[in-house]
């Protein structure tokens, strides 16, 4: 017998694996912008990151300091690890409540990408539009508050905007058909995007001087690369891992065919 | 889609559902799980702070910047 419990468990393992590709790829491609950033931000004499040099001061100063290779390594794997874990725990959630009812009712595999594909763009890439992330040495310190704000309230927006847009989807089905009624509801989520992009706030922190573009630049470019693999491999694993679930558990009848 | 070439062809089969009024404690877990890792990932002692201290910050610095959070 499925039950969500199932989509749960294969959704965080698919995140897990997910989390540690994505730790791969911010080693490899995040780190040099990331060290390249906090070295402009020291030498300009910024935010403190655990310098050696510093951290006596600051640990009496702050607490604990994390020494950056620590950072740049366990750290990073901590982050990864159980973000993607998350990230994979509730879209394995969705998969299993969106299975037979959205996207396709014959093709859990397809689902699930479609879920995962629907939760890249609306939690990370239409926020990432507006409000792209920021290398270290990026940032005022005391805005951090405000635009924490801004973030969260542009996700939930662009939740919201997701959820109304599947659920016209769906019940436009019946009346015009699937295709049909899938481009009205991209036509509904890009009408609510592109309105909450052009309302809500701007901000560009972006250093005038001393910070180079191509940085900055490389900096984004990573980051949105980690999301993309992190997202994919969730979509990917949890696809094949739902649709092995769904062929031992649901039981089919002899005459039913999943197909292979 | 695999074509067959003879006899019936292969009759997609519908997907079941499951039952979501049943299955509420699990989602909810599930969410509850999401919200408190994105928010020790993404917002813990940035823009609030539960825990005294910077280590937290600290410790998922590198990664909440890379998966494009405001972190400072």
């Amino acid at each position: 017998m499925l039950t969500l419990r199932d989509f749960l468990v294969r959704g965080l393992l698919a995140g897990l694996i997910a989390g540690i590709a994505a730790f791969f790829v911010a080693y490899a491609v995040g780190e040099p912008p990331v060290a390249a950033s906090i070295a402009i931000e020291e030498a300009a004499g910024g935010h403190d990151h655990g310098d050696e040099a510093e951290e006596a001061a600051a640990a009496a100063d702050e607490g604990t300091e994390v020494p950056r290779p620590v950072q740049s390594t366990v750290g990073l794997a901590t982050g990864m690890l159980v973000l993607g874990t998350a990230l994979g725990g509730a879209t394995g959630l969705l998969t299993g409540a969106a299975m037979g009812r959205l996207f396709s009712r014959t093709n859990v595999r397809a689902t699930a990408l479609a879920v995962n594909g629907v939760a890249f763009v609306t939690l990370f890439f239409v926020p990432y539009l507006i409000y792209p992330p920021n290398p270290p040495a990026v940032g005022n310190g005391e805005t951090i508050g405000y635009r924490t704000a801004l973030y969260f309230a542009m996700v939930a927006l662009s939740i919201a905007g997701a959820a109304i847009a599947l659920a016209l989807a769906r019940n436009l089905r019946h009346q015009i058909g699937s295709w049909y009624a899938g481009l009205a509801g991209v036509a509904t989520y890009v009408v609510i995007a592109v309105a909450a992009l052009g309302v809500m706030p701007r901000y560009d922190e972006v250093p005038a001087e001393g910070f180079p573009p191509s940085l900055l630049w490389e900096f984004r470019l990573s980051s949105l690369l980690v999301q993309i693999v992190l997202w994919g491999v969730i979509g990917v694993v949890l696809a094949e891992l739902s649709h092995r679930a769904v062929a031992q558990k649901a039981a089919p009848r002899p005459t039913q065919l999943i197909d292979a | 889609m695999s074509q067959a070439i003879a006899g019936p062809a292969p009759i997609a089969v519908e997907l079941p559902t499951l039952s979501l009024r049943e299955a509420w404690p699990w989602a909810l877990f599930g969410l509850i799980l999401m919200l408190l890792a994105v928010y020790f990932v993404g917002a813990e002692q940035g823009a609030t702070s539960l825990i005294s201290g910077n280590a937290v910050h600290e410790w998922v610095h590198d990664a909440r910047h890379l998966l494009g959070f405001p972190c400072h």
